[in-house]
């Protein structure tokens, strides 16, 4: 038989016995050690995961294997590995390893599943492109037809997303705080689930910005991210934000049936400057969710144009309280001291040169914002105005609205290097669809639905009610359904 | 308002990250762009609205004050830069 392309073939391979995890394990090895040119894996753990690989077929062979058990994945750099080399894609992290294991690690290690290794990203997780990471970008697999230039995977977690499109692991860990699981899965024709808030422990994730991140599922199917959300949620007692309430199983919820349900198509996402292939598919999205039965209805969320501007004081803020931590002291780098250097000396330089240049702007951006004088006209007003997003999600909800379809980025993946020269807002104009919904704290998913012209993948994104990934994922399980991509990319590396 | 050279100084003093002198004013520019950007909120009418504190209207747990971990000295120590003695080490603070 053929190596199977997703994690519900390779559960259901695993436990017949048509293939073994040390099998599916090699092969992944296999395929990483070829694929140096794509920059996914940073910090490959071959050994490992061949142990873990056989403790999982002695478990599966015993009758006592859960659905992720013997399942090869990555690892994004910003989940704590236990003695894994875990620095957040930052020289100020150089030989970190950590002496604990994150709670979704741990979870998925205790189901059984494979690390194969960890996964390039933009530092400390702030970057759309991957190319703020100190290990050097991540590439798209994806490149446009005819056409040799080198492709961003997006970002952050673009060696993720890079790793599942180019088939070196079955499925990766993401994490998204403005977008980062979702619009890296949307440039490289994966799947990205972003879950509600506090359905994931965040701890032993290294931290950007406390009330936005989440962690979720990058993986090539929606049935797959289903799955793999089973294994990372719950509550989890070190994490104060994690949600003692029951996981539901996901999925037993993709029942292929949303007929009934209320799609909601908001007006203000409609911007000018989007390029028309991206309102195609949006409008191709529509059509297939309504001959699936689905009831249509425009709505409005009026506030969405303010989104970015409060993200972008809210996540520095808390970047600059979170990234105070990285000082010399208790781990990672200590830059050298020159004679008559002080503490004060040994901070600033630790951070100047173990901080890359985005880092530093978003540090200094979030201190100048919380600092006298400007804490309640920037931070304070930024956190009404997402009291407002908030609301205007709230409002749509209460209506009856199920879902919400929007494309999940403005424009396909652009060329590294590209924004070299662009000042940074226009960087962050990637996250404009997705930012809203980490301000509000909603479930999403980035769902591959169509191509541009030169064959590069297109996303299209759904945002769940509070706490039902459920519906949520049954719905982007119908959307996967009706667009039928198919698209691989052709293998260069 | 506009961000000079001597606010950027201040603030990357205040981050505790050094910017050499002749990089003040990029960084500057840079800071404008994006509280240029930023000053679109203050289109918003906000009268009223409280500050959003958490996107859940949960109360954070409350457990008892006591001890839960600890006892791993040399665990908290092993990726310091510099620890001498069961301490961190940094340079001298006080003359």
């Amino acid at each position: 038989m053929s190596a199977p392309e997703t994690i519900a073939e390779a559960r259901d391979a695993l436990r017949k016995g048509d293939v073994t995890s040390a099998e599916l394990t090699e092969g992944y090895i296999s395929a990483i050690s070829e694929a140096g040119a794509l920059g996914a894996f940073v910090h490959e753990t071959p050994d490992l995961a061949m142990d873990m690989a056989r403790a999982a077929d002695k478990r599966i062979s015993e009758g006592d294997a859960p659905d992720m058990c013997g399942i090869p994945l990555g690892i994004k750099d910003l989940f704590c590995t236990q003695g894994v080399a875990s620095q957040a894609a930052s020289r100020i992290l150089d030989g970190f390893t950590p002496e604990y294991e994150s709670t979704v690690t741990a979870k998925l290690w205790r189901s059984g599943a494979v690390m194969l290794g960890k996964l390039n990203m933009d530092e400390f997780a702030m970057g759309s492109s991957n190319e703020t990471s100190t290990y050097g970008p991540a590439v798209n697999p994806y490149r446009r037809s005819g056409d040799t230039e080198a492709l961003t995977p997006g970002g952050s977690s673009g060696g993720s997303a890079s790793a599942v499109a180019a088939s070196l692991c079955l499925a990766a860990t993401g994490t998204d705080t403005g977008g980062s699981i979702r619009q890296p899965a949307a440039f490289t024709g994966i799947t990205g689930l972003k879950p509600t808030y506090g359905r994931v422990s965040r701890w032993g994730i290294i931290a950007f910005a406390s009330s936005l991140d989440q962690a979720g599922p990058m993986t090539r199917t929606v049935r797959d991210s289903a799955i793999m959300l089973q294994a990372m949620a719950g509550h989890d007692a070190s994490d104060s934000t994690s949600a003692d309430i029951p996981v539901p199983d996901f999925e037993a919820a993709l029942t292929g049936d949303i007929r009934g349900k209320v799609i909601g198509v908001p007006r203000e996402y409609r911007m000018d400057g989007i390029p028309k292939e991206i309102d195609t598919l949006w409008q191709d999205g529509v059509r297939m969710l309504r001959e699936a039965g689905a009831e249509i209805r425009e709505i409005s969320l009026p506030n969405t144009k303010y989104a970015l501007p409060a993200y972008y004081v809210i996540a520095p803020a808390e970047a600059s309280s979170n990234l105070a931590r990285y000082d010399g002291v208790r781990f990672g780098r200590r830059a050298k001291s020159e004679p008559g250097d002080g503490i004060l000396e040994m901070y600033e330089k630790t951070r100047a040169e173990g901080f890359g240049a985005e880092v530093q702007r978003r540090v200094m951006v979030g201190t100048y914002v919380l600092s006298a004088g400007f804490y309640d006209a920037y931070y304070n007003r930024a956190r009404k105005v997402r009291a407002l997003i908030k609301h205007d999600f709230d409002t749509a909800f209460d209506k009856g609205v199920d879902a919400i379809l929007t494309p999940t980025t403005p424009s396909a993946a652009f060329a590294l290097g590209s924004m070299a020269d662009a000042d940074p807002v226009q960087m962050y104009l990637n996250d404009v669809f997705t930012v809203t919904v980490n301000l509000a704290g909603l479930p999403a998913i980035s769902v591959p639905a169509g191509q541009t012209e030169d064959g590069l993948p297109l996303g299209l994104q759904l945002i769940g009610r509070p706490w039902d990934e459920s519906g949520l994922l049954n719905t982007a399980d119908v959307l996967e359904r009706e667009a039928g991509f198919v698209a691989r990319p052709e293998r260069w590396w | 308002m506009s961000i000079d050279t001597d606010t950027a100084r201040r603030v990357a003093r205040l981050a505790r990250i050094r910017v050499e002198e002749d990089q003040l004013p990029a960084l500057a520019g840079e800071f404008n762009a994006i509280l240029g950007f930023i000053e679109q909120l203050s289109e918003v009418d906000v009268t009223g609205v409280e500050p959003m504190t958490s996107v859940t209207p949960q109360r954070l747990k409350r457990r008892d004050d006591e001890v839960t971990d600890g006892g791993y000295p040399k665990k908290v120590l092993s990726n310091a830069p510099d620890a001498r003695e069961g301490f961190f080490a940094v340079p001298k603070v006080v003359e």
